[in-house]
C-alpha cells in the first residue's frame, strides 16, 4: 500500500557518524548512573519493544468509515450536535460536552455523518456513536480553529480550552484532562508529573512520542504548567528508554522548570501512583486523589496533544496508537483517527496466520475485543494481536493455592492476594473489602501473572468489587 | 462476535510457571540426595525410598478419590513428601513402619487438612513424628554406611514383619568386623560424649545417619541449584542456617569442649536436609519475605536449643512443625503496610 509516510517533528534516520556516538554514549552513561529509583513489588514481564520502539509514527489511510463512540472518555457522553446527511470537516466538532465532567468530540475526518446509534465496545455492551462515511477525495485538511498564545491566556481560560479541545488521558485512563487541572478546593499542585513510563509490553507509542513530537510535549507540559499552577514537571521515563531521557534532558532549555528523570523498568511503574512514589517518595492516601500530595500526573501523548491542539484551538480527531503483538506482520507506530475500526488496522498492517486474542491498550490491563468492529477511542494507546493460544495454555490447570507468597511480593501495593483470593473463592465479598482492603486493588495484574497455581485473582477481584458496588448501591437505594 | 477471536479477561500475560512444575523441578533436585543414600547404605536404603514414595502416592489417590478431587498425584507435591520422608528415617528402618509414617503423613498432615495447599505442617515430618513417637527404638537403630555387601543383601531390619518389633541388627554390624562403631550418630556421641566427628567427615556424608541426612554437602548444591532456578525462596535455608548458627555460637565459645561448635551444628544431622527441603515448604511456611526470615531463626535456634537442652539428640523436625504452626501467626504480624494506609493488609 503506498501512502504519504509523514514523520512528524523531528528527523529520525538512524544516527551515524560522531552524533550518533556521542548520543550512545550519553546513553550508556545514563544507564550506569541514574537513579534506578522505583516503587516496592511490581513485576518483569517480557516486553518485546523491540517489535516497535524504532518504528517511527507514521499516518495511515482514512478507513471508508469512522466509528465515533459519544462516550469514549469517564465521565457523561458527548450529545451530538450534528444530523443524519450532514457534511461535516475534518476537525469540526461534532458532539458537546453538557457536563464539567464530559469533552466534546471533533470530527475525524471530512465527510458526511450516515447514521448515529449503537456500536460496539471493547468493554462489550454497545454505545451510542456517531457513523461518519469520510470523503476519501477530500483534502482532509483541518480547516477548524484559529491560532491562540497559550502564554497569554488565564488558567481558566486555558482549562476551557482543553475541555474544548476534546482532550481525556491517553495514556488508557481516558480521564478528561481538564478535570485534573482543577485541584479540588483546598489543594495546591506544585508538581507536574509527565508520565512517560509505558510499563505495558509492547507499547512504544509514549516513546516515539518523546523522540518525534518533543516541541509538542515541552509545549504541552508548559501549557498544564500554567493551568495546573505547579511550580515544577518531571518526566518520568523508564530507563528501558533512555535514548527517551538523554534526547529530552538536551532539548529542555535551561531556563523551564522541566526535568527528565529515569526510573526503574517495572510494571506497573506507569500507574500514576507508583511514579508518582518512585520519583517523589510520596503515597496518595488511599481513597484519594493525587492532588492530596500536591501532583497532578498527566501522560506525554496528552500533553504532546495539547502542546499541538491548543495554540490552534482544535480538536482531539488522532492519536498515536502502537500496532503489535506476535500476530502481527509489520508492526509499528501508528498515527490512527479516532474511530478508526480496528479490522481496518490490523488489514493496514497484516495479520501472520491466525488471530487469536486482540486486546486494546496493553496485555497487561488492557481489554480484549469481542468484535473487529470496535473503533480505536481516545484512550486506545495499542492494539495487541496475539496468536490463539494452545488449548492447554488457555485452559491451565488451576491449583490450590500453595502459599508460594509471590503475589505477595507482586503486588505493588501490598495487599494480600492470596488471601484476598481464598475469600473470594468462599464469596466473603465483604470481608475482602472490610479487613483486606480489596477496594485499594488497582487491577494491575501482577498477582494473577506470577501465581503459579494459575488462580484468576485479578479477575476474581475485579468481581468482587462489582458485587460489592452493586450492594453499596443497594444498600443506599434501601436508605432512601 | 467475530468468528475466531478470543476474549479472556486481562491479564492476558502469564508467567509460565505452575506449580507441578515447581514440585518436578523439586523432586529433580532431591534425586541425587536420594541416589548418594543409596549409595551409602545399599538396598535397604532404596526400598525405604521406593515404600515410603509409593505408600504416600498411594495414599494421595486413594484420598483424592474419596472427596472426589480426581487426580492429584499430577501435581507431584506427594512425591516429594514421600522421597523426604524416606530421606528422614535410618536405612534400616522396618519397611512395614515406613509405610505406617508414610500413610499417616499424606492421611493426618495432608488429606485431613483438604489436601495441597490447606496443610498447616509438612506432611513428611508429620509422619516421622509419628513413627517417632510409636516406634522411638527402631527410628534411633542406626547401621554403618559403606557397610560391605550393601548392595547384594538388607539390613536385617528391613524386613521385619509388619506389627512385629525390628530384627536385631547387632549380631549383623558385629559381623561386619568396623572398628570404632558404636551405633550412634556423630550428633549423639557429640552431645553425650562431647566428641565432634571431623567437620569435613560430617560435611561430606562418610558417618552415619538417616538415609539422606549425611552429606551436608550434596545437599547444599542441590539446595542452591533450586534456589538457583528461582523454585525455593533462599531466605528461609539461609535464615534457619543462620538462626542455628547464632544460637550455637556463643556456647560454643563459652565451653568449646562441651558445645558442639557452629560449624558442627550445621554439618551434622538432619539440618541441612531440614533447612533446604523442608522448613522451605511453601505450603507450611509463611507467605510474606519479612516472615520467612522470622520463621527461619525461629527454626535455626529452636532446633539447637532442643539439640543443646532437649532430650532428643535431633530437634529440627519438632522446631519445624513448630514453625510451621506459627507460619500463619507470623504471616499476619509481618503484613506490609499497604500503600497510602497505615494498615496492614
Ligand atoms: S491486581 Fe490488585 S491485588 Fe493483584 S497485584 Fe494488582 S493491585 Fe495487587
Ligand atoms: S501466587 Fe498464587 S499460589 Fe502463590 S500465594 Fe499467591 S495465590 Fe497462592
Amino acid at each position: 500500500m503506498k501512502h504519504q509516510t509523514a514523520v512528524l517533528d523531528s528527523k529520525l534516520a538512524p544516527e551515524a557518524g560522531l552524533s550518533g556516538l556521542v548520543k550512545r554514549l550519553n546513553t550508556g552513561f545514563l544507564r550506569l548512573f541514574h537513579g534506578h529509583k522505583t516503587f516496592d513489588h511490581g513485576i518483569y514481564p517480557v516486553e518485546h519493544k523491540e517489535w516497535t520502539a524504532d518504528k517511527p509514527i507514521r499516518r495511515l489511510p482514512f478507513a471508508d468509515e469512522l466509528v465515533i463512540p459519544l462516550l469514549q472518555h469517564k465521565g457523561r457522553a458527548a450529545v451530538p450536535i450534528v444530523k443524519v446527511g450532514q457534511e461535516v470537516v475534518r476537525g469540526e466538532p461534532i458532539a458537546h460536552a453538557d457536563h464539567f465532567v464530559s469533552v466534546p468530540m471533533h470530527a475525524p475526518a471530512t465527510g458526511v455523518i450516515r447514521a448515529i446509534g449503537l456500536a460496539p465496545t471493547a468493554a462489550g455492551p454497545k454505545t451510542q456513536a456517531i457513523y461518519l462515511k469520510v470523503y476519501h477525495a477530500a483534502s482532509q485538511e483541518v480547516l477548524y480553529g484559529e491560532h491562540r498564545e497559550p502564554e497569554r491566556m488565564s488558567a481558566k481560560d486555558i482549562i476551557q480550552s482543553i475541555q474544548d479541545a476534546g482532550l481525556v488521558g491517553l495514556g488508557g485512563g481516558a480521564f478528561p484532562s481538564h478535570v485534573k487541572m482543577h485541584p479540588p478546593a483546598g489543594r495546591v499542585i506544585h508538581t507536574l508529573v509527565v508520565n512517560g513510563c509505558e510499563c505495558e509490553p509492547y507499547l512504544t507509542c509514549d516513546h516515539r512520542i518523546m523522540l518525534e513530537q518533543t516541541d509538542a510535549l515541552l509545549r504541552g507540559i508548559m501549557i498544564a504548567l500554567k493551568a495546573t499552577r505547579a511550580e515544577r514537571a518531571i518526566i518520568g521515563v523508564e530507563d528501558n528508554k533512555l535514548d527517551a531521557v538523554a534526547h529530552l534532558r538536551a532539548r529542555i532549555p535551561k531556563d523551564l522548570p522541566i526535568t527528565a528523570e529515569a526510573v526503574q523498568t517495572k510494571y506497573p511503574q506507569g500507574a500514576e501512583k507508583m511514579l508518582i512514589k518512585a520519583l517523589l517518595d510520596l503515597e496518595v492516601p488511599a481513597g484519594g486523589l493525587t492532588a492530596d500530595v500536591g501532583v497532578a500526573v498527566f501522560n506525554v501523548g496528552t500533553l504532546a496533544q495539547m502542546g499541538e491542539l491548543l495554540p490552534n484551538s482544535q480538536g482531539l480527531i488522532e492519536r498515536v496508537v502502537t500496532v503489535s503483538g506476535p500476530a502481527v506482520k509489520r508492526p509499528g507506530n501508528f498515527m490512527v483517527p479516532i474511530g478508526t475500526p480496528i479490522r481496518f488496522l490490523l488489514d493496514q498492517v497484516g495479520v501472520d496466520g491466525e488471530l487469536g486474542q486482540v486486546i486494546l491498550g496493553g496485555p497487561m490491563m488492557g481489554m480484549a475485543v469481542a468484535s473487529l468492529d470496535v473503533p480505536v477511542t481516545k484512550s486506545v494507546s495499542g492494539v495487541v494481536a496475539l496468536r490463539p493460544e494452545p488449548e492447554d495454555a488457555v485452559r491451565r490447570q488451576v491449583y490450590p493455592c500453595i502459599k508460594c507468597g509471590e503475589c505477595l511480593s507482586a503486588c505493588p501495593i501490598s495487599l494480600n492476594p492470596s488471601m484476598l483470593g481464598e475469600l473470594a473463592a468462599a464469596r466473603e465479598y465483604a470481608t475482602m473489602e472490610e479487613s483486606f482492603q480489596l477496594d485499594q486493588c488497582f487491577e494491575c495484574g501482577c498477582c494473577a501473572y506470577v501465581c503459579p497455581s494459575n488462580i484468576p485473582l485479578t479477575q476474581y477481584f475485579r468481581i468482587a468489587k462489582s458485587i460489592n458496588r452493586d450492594a453499596k448501591k443497594h444498600h443506599e437505594q434501601k436508605q432512601h | 462476535m467475530d468468528k475466531g477471536i478470543e476474549i479472556r479477561t486481562s491479564p492476558h500475560l502469564k508467567r509460565v510457571i505452575s506449580v507441578d512444575k515447581i514440585m518436578r523441578t523439586v523432586v529433580l533436585a532431591l534425586l541425587p540426595i536420594c541416589a548418594f543414600a543409596v549409595y551409602q547404605f545399599g538396598l535397604s536404603a532404596l526400598l525405604l525410598l521406593l515404600t515410603t514414595t509409593g505408600v504416600a502416592m498411594w495414599t494421595e489417590w486413594f484420598f483424592a478419590r474419596l472427596s472426589g478431587k480426581g487426580n492429584t498425584l499430577a501435581d507431584w507435591s506427594v512425591v516429594i513428601t514421600g522421597l523426604l520422608l524416606g530421606l528422614t528415617l535410618p536405612p534400616g528402618f522396618p519397611l512395614w513402619m515406613a509405610a505406617v509414617a508414610a500413610f499417616v503423613g499424606v492421611a493426618l498432615g495432608k488429606a485431613l487438612f483438604g489436601g495441597l495447599g490447606y496443610n498447616v505442617m509438612n506432611p513428611a515430618l508429620v509422619g516421622r513424628a509419628f513413627v517417632q513417637a510409636a516406634f522411638p527404638v527402631a527410628i534411633t537403630t542406626w547401621t554403618p554406611a559403606f557397610a560391605p555387601g550393601r548392595f547384594m543383601e538388607l539390613i536385617p531390619s528391613t524386613l521385619t514383619l509388619p506389627f512385629m518389633q525390628p530384627n536385631p541388627v547387632k549380631d549383623w554390624v558385629a559381623g561386619l568386623h568396623l572398628d570404632g562403631w558404636s551405633g550412634a550418630t556423630p550428633l549423639a556421641i557429640q552431645k553425650f560424649q562431647h566428641i565432634e566427628a571431623p567437620i569435613a567427615d560430617a560435611f561430606s556424608g562418610m558417618i552415619a545417619g538417616s538415609a539422606g541426612e549425611t552429606s551436608a554437602l550434596l545437599i547444599l548444591i542441590c539446595g542452591l541449584w533450586l534456589a538457583w532456578q528461582r523454585m525455593l525462596d533462599w531466605r528461609i535455608p539461609v535464615s534457619v542456617l543462620a538462626g542455628a548458627a547464632l544460637m550455637a555460637l556463643p556456647f560454643w565459645l563459652m565451653d568449646s569442649g562441651h558445645y558442639p561448635s557452629p560449624w558442627f551444628v550445621l554439618s551434622s544431622g538432619g539440618l541441612m536436609l531440614a533447612a533446604w527441603f523442608m522448613a522451605s515448604d511453601m505450603v507450611a511456611s509463611p507467605v510474606t519475605a519479612r516472615g520467612v526470615v522470622i520463621y527461619g531463626l525461629f527454626i535455626g535456634s529452636l532446633t539447637v536449643i532442643i539439640r543443646l537442652f532437649g532430650g532428643l539428640v535431633e530437634g529440627v523436625m519438632y522446631a519445624i512443625l513448630l514453625g510451621n504452626a506459627l507460619g500463619p501467626l507470623i504471616s499476619s504480624w509481618t503484613q506490609p503496610r499497604v500503600y497510602g494506609t497505615s494498615k496492614k493488609s
